[in-house]
């Protein structure tokens, strides 16, 4: 249930290359403040929607948001 | 702390509180005598009755305070919201069907009303109070 997600994200650089706050890009896809935070700091997994959602926030592909470990 | 969190805190609260007084209430009725003899169905229905009315108060003030500082996030809930409910949801099912067994044991042998009766309200309650943990957890340490 707490097992870390091997999923990664750069949103919060991406946020803030973007100059968004964490409760404006929130507001942006339809989540909450705490849920963002969740995301960003790997604690909670998006849905495939919200993962798209996110990397349509910022105009980049879905890969750009998230990796995955290859192996 | 987002609204559902609340909303669990709340229940959870009203839980760990009533149902250990339920507990007492019952054992000092009985005296030290048989169990099975005390007039446990009235105090079953104001310990359930003021374990929901709890709940409510608490989410009710809880809610005020805590919309007088972010007065946007009052009813919002989202995607993990959903996630954390449904996860808290399947523990506390598993254990409402083991103590459910447990009852249905109890009539079989046709145990005193007494036992199943509270087999069952024992039942739900682990149930509240498992899942609520198992959300709390998931709010607090994540669900990734």
């Amino acid at each position: 249930m707490v097992k870390p997600t091997k999923v990664t994200n750069s949103i919060r650089a991406l946020r803030e290359q973007a100059g968004l706050t964490q409760a404006e890009l929130a507001k942006q896809i339809g989540v909450t403040r705490q849920t963002l935070i969740a995301i960003e700091q790997g604690r909670y997994s998006p849905t495939l929607e919200l993962a798209f959602q996110i990397s349509r926030a910022f105009g980049v592909g879905l890969d750009d948001v998230f990796q995955y470990p290859s192996a | 702390m987002v609204y559902q969190e609340r909303n669990t805190w709340a229940t959870l609260i009203a839980t760990v509180i009533t149902v250990p007084i339920y507990i007492v209430i019952v054992l000092v009725e009985a005296d030290g005598g048989p169990l099975t003899e005390v007039e446990w169905v009235p105090i079953l229905l104001w310990t359930m009755g003021a374990s929901i009315v709890g709940a409510i108060v608490i989410s009710i003030l809880w809610g005020i305070f805590a919309g007088m500082g972010d007065p946007a996030g009052v009813g919002v809930s989202d995607q993990r919201d959903r996630d954390i409910s449904r996860l808290g949801g399947r523990l506390g099912y598993g254990v409402l069907v083991a103590f459910a067994l447990v009852a249905f044991v109890l009539s079989m042998v046709e145990a005193d009303w007494f036992w199943i009766g509270n087999a069952l309200f024992l039942g739900f309650a682990l149930a509240t109070l498992v899942g609520d943990i198992a959300r709390v957890v998931a709010y607090r340490r994540g669900m990734a």
